[in-house]
């Protein structure tokens, strides 16, 4: 057994293995100091909350309270492995400032109140609307954090009951990309990928996707192939020097918003050499013939121009891919939240296609998500689809889930696409949402444009309700709080990036008054009095697993089907991927196998947007272009940016995560050595940009866009010239409240209102910038972690690390035995 | 060769004309993706897609110039553009009236002009279409060919836009 400081050191101690061989056990465990582990009175089956990788763990339990987590060996996701963020982040639970009674607000204060009067002026307000506005004046916008049965619960509650169109997640701001170019190149969510494609990789393609800092623990499993016989190749696409870029086979920093330029220009390079499957692709694809005429002129020349970089090595990376064997590809935040963001998302999967890489060990893509049930916000149906991966523009889809809930199909709203989180704000913006049911996310500090938000969430007409553990920025602003209990002190199932299902189960009570989510949406709709068609109430459960078989119905011959799985089939075993049903009980591994896609136009998701303008395909056009169901190679053209850098404003300016924190820290900021890990905001720039304005570590910058203002110290990194960097996760719950000038260190106070039009997801990477500096440092370094992609250039800063209550424990399993 | 050249001696002012009424349309198409465009940036995806598909129709009107050289047509290949200074009163406009319902109405309106003149260019890139098989004009065709289908994609997108926002902007407020 070994204590690592796992500040200092986030991904642990290796365990080396190579192709095709089971990836060694390595149990990770940290618990509260002065306890050992036989003096825990029980364990609780989890997983992670606050990451999209789905890492299984166990909660300990010691006189009610959880005393720390231990990762499940026999997982298939972690073997045992767990994020420096849950190994630490557990003890937000149990902060003194957790909410523990309903507010609302009184003379403009928010006071406490009694459950009673805060749901009762819930209701009220939403039969006043109802009556007087109709549907089209209540709005809800969630969360990636929740529970699939609360997803579902709400999207019941919303589309089924009340009737409204405007059902949104902040997976909008994280994963709707994903979605949506899955959508695209397969006419369905799904992820073709699974994480054991590590394990029988040659050659693994990073795009825009940090996972040394976004998802440690597949990370890891990387680095374990990396460090074992016979290591796959690793071409990173990312405009920081970050760790993936440093274990890189090739490292291409483009210009933020060219990516489409870039992935154009590789497959150009993969035409042009052949390096194409066509067998595979004349039977299991349509589209090949427009690719191939679109990619004619993006030359590499072209490419190396237009993203300043190298020719030579975009033709060595498209020759690692073209020759690669098993190619496995991982896209994030780099391509989702910039320029294109779909175009060129999409441009991977088209890579895959055309190389005939998909179905089999070691060939997957895995179109990331960011938040942990990302993935069940969108089969269940509320981020502006439909439940059960439905066809909102195929009549029969809305009519099977009219039958499913009872209801009249004219009753589920499905003129338009559900509306999607931007519009539901501009609509609140323009006055016709009046009442905006927030669930479990803070968009005053993570939506783009802040100085907007927060003009647009404290409108004196609005009613805005906020559920949430904390008193967030956003929380602020509501005319009513529900305090909710959060993971650990309830019961729920959730789905990661891989199609992993996990069930997690209550371990302790929540604080004071706060309820389970899922019961407080429970009393909305019996306050509603919602009735199905035949006068029955329309939600029919009162229990998470009663909530689960009625999904279980709703995912019933779909594509995301979990009929095959109960409670008790997910208690005590490895989590399970979905697909999961009768003939297949112990779940699906690999999608998409032997070319067999999900895209018949009678069974398919979506009939996919235009890549530019987003007008969704009509029916007859998608049925003309493909009538058997194959999948679909989309081209697409190079757009120039929408805010390119000007003399006034020369940077680009470039949001992000670090590895110790997640979303507005309102877990992470409160477990003391994830906090002390990142403490503050910074800003980072390229050695040349510092050189050439005189900047050096620490000195207080002022960066600014024409929309506001941020206040930082400046780390100089491995960040490629022209760009800043800032993190995303400091708002103003810690600090003096954000007003849109001076002292701010809310990155989005800089961010522009747009997006992508075929995901709808907002562009966080592509702000023109300026940054002047305000006073050189006096002695102190940037509060930027000195381990990760934040670490200076050149020269030293003091290095990040814990203290002994860092120290984790990890066990390791005698390895061997086959995979 | 040579038939295509009587062909076009014979029937040159009818398609010159043709030409020069498209070059007129895209231009007008141009101004008026411009100004929905200014009209709305308060609504960010107009704003910006408006803009983006409005480049389409400066290229039409650079190539339809280029084509129009051989039926002895002096067009001018740069598309008409708004003032600056109009543009940016229109953009303040937008932003002032932001916190108000009732302008969307002008959103749909704004949308079927622009539906209307796409719909009307696109009819005419099918007669020029049609007229450049049969003179056998293999430059005008691949121009046709070329410029279309981006025709065809900004009707598709005004009509999309108005099924997305019709219900909401007649149904609440």
């Amino acid at each position: 057994m070994a204590r690592v400081d796992r500040i200092a050191e986030p991904w642990g101690t290796r365990t080396p293995y190579g192709p095709g061989e089971r990836w060694p056990m390595r149990v990770d465990s940290h618990l509260t100091e002065g306890t050992r582990p036989a003096e825990v009175d029980r364990w609780v089956q989890s997983a992670s909350m606050l990451h999209s990788n789905g890492d299984a763990m166990d909660i300990a339990v010691k006189g009610g309270r959880i005393v720390g987590v231990r990762g499940r060996s026999e997982d298939r996701v972690n073997h045992g492995r767990l994020d420096p963020k849950d190994l630490y982040g557990w003890q937000a639970n149990h902060s003194p400032d957790r909410l523990s009674t309903p507010l609302i607000r009184r003379a403009g204060e928010l006071v406490e109140t009694d459950w009673e009067t805060a749901m009762e002026s819930v209701a009220h307000r939403t039969r006043e609307l109802l009556e007087e506005r109709g549907p089209s004046s209540i709005g809800f916008y969630t969360t990636g954090q929740l529970f699939l049965e609360e997803y579902y619960t709400l999207a019941l509650i919303a589309h089924g009951g009340i009737g409204t169109n405007h059902v949104d997640g902040n997976t909008r701001l994280c994963t709707a990309t994903a979605a949506a170019t899955l959508k695209e190149s397969f006419a369905c969510d799904g992820q073709p990928g699974t994480y054991t494609d590590v394990d029988h990789a040659d050659v693994i393609c990073l795009y825009g996707h940090n996972v040394a800092e976004t998802q440690t623990v597949l990370w890891m499993r990387i680095l374990d192939r990396l460090a074992g016989p016979r290591p796959p190749a690793i071409v990173c696409v990312d405009p920081r020097r970050t760790l993936v870029a440093e274990h890189a086979t090739v490292h291409l920093a483009p210009r933020p918003g060219t990516n489409v330029m870039l992935m154009n220009a590789l497959l150009h390079e993969l035409l042009e050499h052949d390096w194409v499957d066509h067998d595979y692709v004349e039977a299991h694809a349509v589209g090949f013939s427009e690719l191939e005429k679109l990619v004619q002129g993006y030359t590499v020349e072209r490419a190396a121009e237009v993203c300043d970089v190298p020719a030579d090595e975009v033709r060595e990376a498209a020759r690692l891919i073209g020759t690669s064997r098993r190619l496995m590809s991982t896209v994030l935040q780099g391509f989702y939240q910039s320029h294109q963001a779909t175009a060129a998302a999409v441009q991977v999967n088209n890579i895959h296609i055309i190389r005939g890489m998909l179905g089999q060990p070691g060939c997957g893509v895995l179109q990331m998500n960011g938040q942990p049930s990302a993935q069940n916000t969108r089969e269940a149906g509320a981020d502006g689809d439909l439940p059960g991966f439905r066809n909102w523009s195929n009549d029969d889809h809305v009519q099977e889930l009219a039958a499913v809930w009872n209801v009249d199909p004219i009753d589920i709203p499905h003129y338009s696409e559900p509306t999607h989180a931007m519009q539901i704000m501009r609509y609140v913006e323009d006055g016709s949402i009046r009442f905006l049911y927030v669930t479990a996310t803070n968009p005053a500090v993570s939506m783009p444009e802040l100085r907007r938000m927060r003009s647009i969430l404290s409108q004196e007409r609005l009613f805005l309700v906020v559920q949430d553990i904390f008193l967030s920025e956003t929380a602020q602003l509501a005319d009513v709080v529900l305090p909710a209990a959060t993971w650990g002190e309830k019961t729920g199932t959730f789905t990661n990036a891989d199609r992993t299902v996990h069930l997690s189960e209550k371990a302790v009570d929540p604080p004071g008054e706060a309820r389970p989510d899922l019961d407080i949406l429970l009393d909305y709709a019996e306050r509603l009095d919602l009735r199905d068609k035949d006068g029955a109430p329309l939600v029919k459960w009162k229990t998470p697993e009663a909530a689960f078989e009625g999904w279980k119905e709703c995912s019933r011959g779909r594509p995301c089907d979990y009929t095959g799985l109960t409670y008790d089939k997910l208690r005590g075993s490895s989590g399970i991927q979905w697909p999961c049903t009768e003939e297949h009980p112990e779940g699906t591994e690999r999608i998409y196998v032997n070319g067999a896609f999900w895209s018949a136009p009678t069974y398919c998701e979506s009939y996919g947007r235009d890549l530019v303008t987003g007008a969704p395909v009509e029916p007859t056009e998608y049925q003309a272009l493909n009538p058997s169901g194959k999948a679909i190679i989309k081209a697409a053209e190079f757009l120039p940016l929408h805010e390119p850098p000007t003399e006034e404003h020369p940077f680009q300016l470039i949001t992000g995560r670090t590895l110790y924190h997640f979303h507005t820290r309102t877990k992470t900021g409160r477990a003391p050595q994830l906090q002390a890990a990142a403490a503050d905001v910074w800003v980072e720039c390229s050695v040349a940009d510092a050189a050439a304005h005189g900047w050096s570590e620490g000195d207080l910058l002022r960066v600014s866009t024409p929309r506001g203002q941020v206040t930082a110290r400046v780390r100089v990194s491995g960040i490629r010239d022209g760009v800043l960097f800032l993190p995303f996760h400091y708002g103003y719950w810690d600090t003096a409240p954000g007003n849109g000038s001076g002292d701010n260190r809310a990155a989005n106070e800089l961010t522009l209102t747009d997006w992508d039009p075929a995901s709808k997801q907002p562009i966080f990477k592509t702000a023109a910038a300026a940054a002047t500096r305000l006073r050189p440092s006096d002695g102190s370094v940037a509060p930027a972690p000195s381990t990760t992609a934040s670490r200076p250039a050149h020269g030293s800063v003091p290095a990040t690390r814990g203290d002994d209550s860092a120290l984790v424990d990890e066990e390791h399993a005698p390895s061997g035995g086959e995979a | 060769m040579k038939i295509a050249q009587t062909l076009r001696n014979l029937h040159g002012n009818k398609v010159g004309a043709a030409i020069e009424e498209l070059h007129r349309s895209e231009n007008e198409l141009v101004g008026a993706l411009l100004n929905l465009s200014d009209e709305h940036k308060i609504d960010h995806e107009i704003f910006y897609v408006a803009r983006d598909i409005a480049r389409w129709s400066q290229e039409h009107v650079r190539l339809l110039a280029e084509v129009g050289r051989d039926y002895d047509l002096d067009l001018s290949p740069e598309s008409e553009d708004e003032p600056t200074l109009l543009a940016r009163v229109k953009q303040k406009g937008a932003e002032l009236t932001g916190r108000f319902h009732e302008p969307s109405l002008l959103l749909l309106a704004d949308l079927r002009r622009v539906h209307r003149m796409a719909a009307g260019v696109s009819l005419d890139w099918e007669v020029l279409a049609q007229t450049a098989q049969a003179l056998k004009d293999r430059e005008l065709l691949s121009t046709a060919q070329e410029c279309h289908p981006e025709t065809l994609r900004q009707l598709r997108w005004a009509n999309a836009k108005v099924k997305e926002t019709a219900a909401q902007i007649m149904v609440t407020g």
